[in-house]
């Protein structure tokens, strides 16, 4: 079992230009809590995650953090020219983590180089990496992007894995997810 | 500071190495050798007027080999997504960025510090100035890499960002040049402190400048 993990946003809004992207948005996460942020394109699902994880700080509101973050969103952050065994052993050096608790069926894919690997075998690189991690809490922008119907239901089985162990996950995603005691936040159009 | 001593490791093996599409340690070092080798086809086999300005000839080909890499030293590891994944770790843009600069050094000003007895043969320059080139070469080619690494943190994600970051460093670099080719006139000795001065003001601002760049522009 990991450490206690919290995540808290309160009365979060962020405007990008001229544009109010959201307001209002609050919720209190705990240890084993999911939540899935739906919404249109471009309502400012994966801004919400930037705020989330530090990186966007221009928005008004406040977000209470207690537990170590991880990020899996549409740049894998792996060298293209490296194989993927590779490119994974250089974030695990960073991360001092083990082998990923989670399969992402990538065995047969380390010798590899990432710039030949497909949209859904980058994607899974990725949440590997994440997973490997050790992060209490993670932020998952679009995750089942890419993946077909058996790597969407291991990543879904991986989200659940990690909550089981007292871990918490933020799922920004269109799609339906199969997870249990998801809660649900929609972000809604506002008229600029 | 094992996570900076692994990112720093990857640095040096990607600048020296390089990788496909990314060139390497070798595209600056046969480029300057190109610019020494060609400069006396240009202006003819008159020693004196080769001696006399080839310490210049060094000085402009090393500053236009020192921009060749801008493009691959921070804008690939911004577009996939690195800094940001390093920031969610509590890795200081600044941190990565001073060990960028010093791989940067190594892999262009060193190389080019052990081409320039070749170049200073090509160009007609006496054991005594050669020295002087060097010693020029180890205290500006720092400033340099310092230069080049916040031009590249300024111009990563734009549109024609190589091209506009070449244009951007070179007047920076003007007084590392005037001080670097003045050091080998006649009374030019000041010349290399003054060198000294600006490439530790260039080291000193880079690594700040740079990670504000690249934090200004996630927002």
């Amino acid at each position: 079992m990991m450490q206690p993990a919290r995540l808290a946003a309160y009365d979060l809004a962020c405007r990008r230009g001229d544009r109010l992207l959201f307001r209002g948005v609050s919720f209190e996460l705990h240890q084993g809590d999911a939540l899935q942020l739906a919404g249109p394109n471009g309502i400012g699902k994966s801004s919400l995650m930037r705020i989330l994880a530090g990186l966007l700080r221009s928005y008004n509101g406040h977000v209470e953090i207690d537990g170590s973050l991880a990020l899996a969103d549409e740049r894998p952050a792996l060298d293209p020219h490296r194989p993927l065994g590779e490119a994974l052993a250089f974030w695990r050096a960073i991360d001092q983590a083990g082998e990923a608790r989670a399969d992402f069926g990538l065995e047969d894919l380390l010798d590899v180089p990432v710039r030949y690997l497909s949209t859904g075998q980058r994607k899974r690189a990725a949440l590997a990496r994440l997973a490997a991690s050790g992060a209490r809490i993670w932020l998952l922008d679009e995750p089942l992007n890419g993946l077909d119907t058996h790597w969407g239901a291991a990543t879904q089985a991986a989200i659940e894995a990690h909550r089981a162990l007292g871990g918490i996950a933020v799922i920004a995603s269109h799609q339906p997810l199969q997870l249990q005691k998801l809660k649900k936040l929609a972000l809604l159009e506002h008229l600029p | 500071m094992r996570a900076l001593w692994t990112i720093f490791r990857r640095d040096l093996t990607l600048l020296l190495m390089g990788a496909p599409g990314r060139g390497g340690a070798l595209l600056p070092l046969l480029f300057f050798l190109a610019v020494a080798m060609l400069y006396p086809f240009a202006v003819g086999p008159d020693a004196k007027l080769l001696a006399r300005t080839g310490a210049g000839v060094i000085w402009v080909a090393a500053l236009l080999a020192a921009i060749l890499p801008l493009d691959r030293l921070v804008e690939p590891d911004l577009e996939a997504g690195f800094f940001d994944q390093w920031a969610l770790r509590g890795i200081a843009e600044e941190g990565v960025l001073t060990l960028r600069i010093v791989a940067h050094w190594l892999s262009f000003g060193v190389p080019l510090m052990l081409a320039a007895p070749l170049a200073a043969g090509l160009l007609n320059l006496d054991g005594a100035h050669l020295w002087t080139v060097e010693v020029g070469l180890l205290l500006g080619t720092p400033g340099l890499a310092a230069i080049g690494v916040t031009i590249a943190a300024l111009t990563a994600g734009l549109r024609a960002g190589a091209a506009l970051g070449g244009l951007l460093a070179i007047p920076l670099a003007v007084p590392l040049l005037i001080f670097g080719a003045g050091s080998l006139q006649p009374g030019g000795e000041g010349g290399l402190l003054l060198l000294a001065a600006s490439s530790l003001a260039a080291l000193a601002i880079a690594p700040f400048a740079a990670a504000g760049a690249i934090r200004a522009g996630r927002e």
